[in-house]
C-alpha cells in the first residue's frame, strides 16, 4: 500500500475534483433556461437582469448551502460514528438536531421575531437550540472525570432525542394552523436559502468546527477501536472526545438551522466513503466532508428539476438516491 | 391550506336521520359558521371550533376543537342536532355516525363552491330562502366586480398566502385551482402559476423569478402584524428586484381572515383584491 503522504493527496484531489465538478455543474442546472452570456453581461443592470438574478440569487446561494450542509452533517457524521463506536450514528443521535429542530418550532409558533445580520429568526433559534442542546450532552459529558461512557452517552442521546420530540409535538399542539403548517414544512427542510447573508452566518461557525476536528483524525483512529487501547497510546481521551463532541455539534447546529434537518448525508456518505478509501479517519474525515458536499448539491439537483410544479423537499430524494446506492456497495463488496 | 389535488365532484351529503330544522348546530369550520350567520341563524350555532373568530359573537360559544383535534367529548356534551366537519375528519365522523348524530360534511374548493355550499347549508338547516338569498347576492356581487375588471388588462399577479417570516423561504402560493385563483381572476389579475391546476404551489426563489409577475399580493393572517411589520416584510422582496412587479414598487399586502376563508366575506376579499390590482379604477 502506498504512503499515507500520497493517499491523501490522491484521495483529497480525487474528492476535490469531484465537488469542483458538481460546483460547476449545480449553478447551471435548473427549472428554467438561463444564458450564460446574459448572466455576466455587464451593459444590463443587475436589477433588470433576470438571468444573472437566477444565477446569483436563487441557485447560487443553495448551491454553496448545500455544499455547507452537506460537509458539516458528512464530517459530524464521520466523528459522531467514531466518537461513539457505533455505525448506526448520526449527526442526530445525541439530541443536536432536534435541539435545532425544538429552537425552529419556538420560533415560529411564538413569533419570535429578532433578526441579526441579516439572519431570520428561525434560523437563530435553531442555532440556539443546538447549542443547548450541546450544552445538555457536554454537561453530562464532564460530569464524568474519565473517559465518556459510550453506553451512558448513547442512552443520554436517545432520552434527550425523544424529550426534545415530546417538546416538539407540543409546540406544535398549540401552534395555529399557519404556523403548523410551518413547522412541519421546516422539518422536511429546504437548500433554498434566498441569499448569501445566511450562509455567511453559517460559515464562521463551521469553519471553527472543522479546525477543531482537524486536529482529531489519529486520536479517533485510536478511538474507535477503544478508550482503554487510545488511551495506553498516550492519546488524552477525554480531551479528544470533547473536542470531537464540541466540533461535530457545532457543525450539526450550523447545518441543522441553515437548512432544516437534512437526513441520510450524515448516516451514509462516512459509510460509502470508507468503502472507497479505507478506515483510516486522515482520510475519510475531509473525504467525507468533499464528498457529503457534492452529493448534496447533486441530490438539490435532483431535487429542483425532477418535478415540473415545484421541488421536492431535499431530504425525500437524499435517502431515495443514498439508501438504494449504499445497499448496492454493501452487496457489492 | 391543504393541498386538494384534481377537482371532485362536492360530497357534500350527509347521513339521513336529520332533523328537518337543527336548533343545536356545532361548526367545525369558521367558512360555515360565517355562513350560517349570514343566513340570520347564528342563534342556532351552539358551539365553534377553536379557529372561529368571526363573527364577533362566536366568541360566546364554547370551543370543541379544530380540525385536527377535534373533541368528540366535548362535541357529544353540547348534545348537538347537526355538527358541520371538513370531509378529511373520518374518525369524527365515524364516532358521529355511531353516536347516531348527524353531520354534513364540507370541503373547500373553487369559488362557485362557496354559493353551492350556501344553498346546501340553507337547505340543510331549514333555510332554504335565506341561503339562496345570501348566495345569489353574492354572485351579483361577484359578477359586479367582474364586469368591472373584464376590459382592464390583466396583469401577471402573484398572489402568496404563506411564507417565512423576514425572508423569501418557503413561499406558498395560489395555483391554477381553488377559490384564491378564482378571486384573483374576478379581481381582474392573471395568475402567474394559473397553468399550475393545485391550490398550492411551493414557489423556490427560481419560480418566483421566472414567474415574471407584475403585481404581487400577499396575505397575510392569523397574526396581528402592525403596519411598521409589514412594511418590513414587504421589502424582502427588494432581494429579488428583477421580477418587474418588485422594480414598479407593486408588493402590497392584505390583512385579514377573510382572504383564507371561503365564506361569504370573499366578496369582500375580492373587492379589496381588485383594488389592489386596479388601484385606478376600482375606487
Amino acid at each position: 500500500m502506498a504512503p499515507i503522504r500520497t493517499r491523501l493527496l490522491l484521495t483529497l484531489a480525487g474528492f476535490s475534483l469531484l465537488l469542483a465538478a458538481a460546483l460547476v455543474a449545480g449553478p447551471l442546472i435548473g427549472s428554467t433556461h438561463i444564458s450564460l452570456s446574459r448572466v455576466f453581461d455587464r451593459s444590463i443592470a443587475f436589477a433588470d437582469n433576470t438571468d444573472a438574478q437566477i444565477f446569483f440569487v436563487a441557485r447560487l446561494p443553495r448551491v454553496l448551502a448545500a455544499a455547507l450542509v452537506g460537509a458539516s452533517l458528512a464530517a459530524a457524521g464521520v466523528v459522531f460514528q467514531a466518537l461513539l463506536r457505533n455505525p448506526l450514528a448520526t449527526p442526530d443521535t445525541l439530541g443536536v438536531s432536534s435541539g435545532a429542530a425544538l429552537g425552529a418550532m419556538l420560533a415560529i409558533t411564538f413569533h419570535v421575531d429578532v433578526a441579526f445580520a441579516g439572519v431570520a429568526s428561525i434560523p437563530l433559534a435553531s442555532f440556539a437550540g443546538s447549542i443547548g442542546a450541546l450544552g445538555i450532552v457536554y454537561a453530562l459529558a464532564s460530569a464524568r472525570r474519565r473517559g465518556l461512557s459510550t453506553i451512558v452517552l448513547l442512552l443520554a442521546g436517545v432520552t434527550m432525542t425523544a424529550f426534545f420530540q415530546a417538546l416538539i409535538l407540543f409546540t406544535q399542539y398549540l401552534a395555529d394552523f399557519a404556523d403548523t403548517f410551518r413547522t412541519v414544512r421546516w422539518l422536511m427542510g429546504t437548500l433554498d436559502v434566498g441569499s448569501f447573508a445566511p450562509i455567511l452566518a453559517a460559515l464562521p461557525i463551521v469553519l471553527i468546527a472543522f479546525a477543531m476536528l482537524a486536529t482529531l483524525p489519529r486520536s479517533l483512529d485510536l478511538i474507535s477501536l477503544g478508550a482503554d487501547a487510545a488511551a495506553a497510546r498516550g492519546v488524552n481521551v477525554l480531551a479528544a472526545e470533547r473536542l470531537a463532541l464540541a466540533g461535530a455539534s457545532l457543525a450539526t447546529g450550523a447545518a441543522v438551522s441553515l437548512a432544516g434537518p437534512v437526513g441520510f448525508i450524515g448516516l451514509v456518505v462516512p459509510h460509502l466513503v470508507r468503502l472507497v478509501v479505507g478506515s483510516d479517519h486522515r482520510l475519510v474525515l475531509p473525504a467525507s466532508a468533499l464528498f457529503g458536499a457534492a452529493f448534496l448539491i447533486g441530490c438539490d439537483a435532483v431535487a429542483r428539476t425532477i418535478w415540473s410544479s415545484g421541488e421536492l423537499p431535499v431530504g425525500i430524494v437524499t435517502a431515495l438516491i443514498g439508501g438504494p446506492f449504499f445497499l448496492w456497495l454493501l452487496v457489492r463488496k | 391550506m391543504g393541498r386538494v389535488g384534481a377537482a371532485r365532484t362536492p360530497q357534500r351529503a350527509a347521513n339521513t336521520q336529520a332533523a328537518p330544522r337543527p336548533e343545536r348546530i356545532v361548526s367545525l369550520i369558521p367558512a360555515v359558521t360565517e355562513m350560517i350567520y349570514a343566513m340570520g341563524d347564528g342563534s342556532r350555532v351552539a358551539a365553534v371550533s377553536s379557529y372561529d373568530h368571526f363573527p364577533a359573537d362566536v366568541d360566546r360559544l364554547p370551543r370543541v376543537g379544530g380540525l385536527l383535534d377535534p373533541s368528540v367529548e366535548r362535541i357529544l356534551a353540547i348534545k348537538p342536532d347537526l355538527v358541520i366537519v371538513y370531509a378529511t375528519q373520518k374518525e369524527l365522523i365515524e364516532r358521529l355516525d355511531r353516536a347516531g348524530i348527524p353531520y354534513f360534511s364540507y370541503q373547500h374548493r373553487a369559488l362557485a363552491d362557496i354559493m353551492t355550499t350556501i344553498r346546501a347549508v340553507g337547505a340543510r338547516i331549514g333555510s332554504a330562502a335565506r341561503g339562496e338569498a345570501v348566495a345569489a347576492e353574492m354572485d351579483r356581487a361577484l359578477a359586479a366586480i367582474r364586469a368591472r375588471t373584464a376590459d382592464l388588462p390583466h396583469p401577471a399577479t402573484l398572489l402568496v398566502f404563506e411564507r417565512d417570516p423576514g425572508s423569501l423561504r418557503n413561499v406558498y402560493a395560489s395555483g391554477g385551482y381553488g377559490f384564491l385563483h378564482d378571486m384573483l381572476e374576478i379581481a381582474g389579475g392573471r395568475n402567474v402559476f394559473g397553468s399550475m391546476k393545485q391550490q398550492a404551489v411551493q414557489a423556490s426563489t427560481e419560480m418566483l423569478l421566472t414567474s415574471k409577475a407584475e403585481v404581487i399580493v400577499e396575505l397575510r393572517y392569523g397574526d396581528s402584524l402592525k403596519n411598521t411589520d409589514i412594511a418590513r416584510e414587504l421589502r424582502a422582496w427588494d432581494a429579488l428586484s428583477s421580477i418587474p412587479a418588485v422594480r414598479a414598487h407593486r408588493v402590497a399586502a392584505l390583512t385579514g381572515d377573510e382572504f383564507v376563508i371561503p365564506g361569504p366575506r370573499v366578496v369582500e376579499a375580492t373587492l379589496k383584491l381588485a383594488r389592489v390590482i386596479h388601484p385606478d379604477v376600482a375606487r
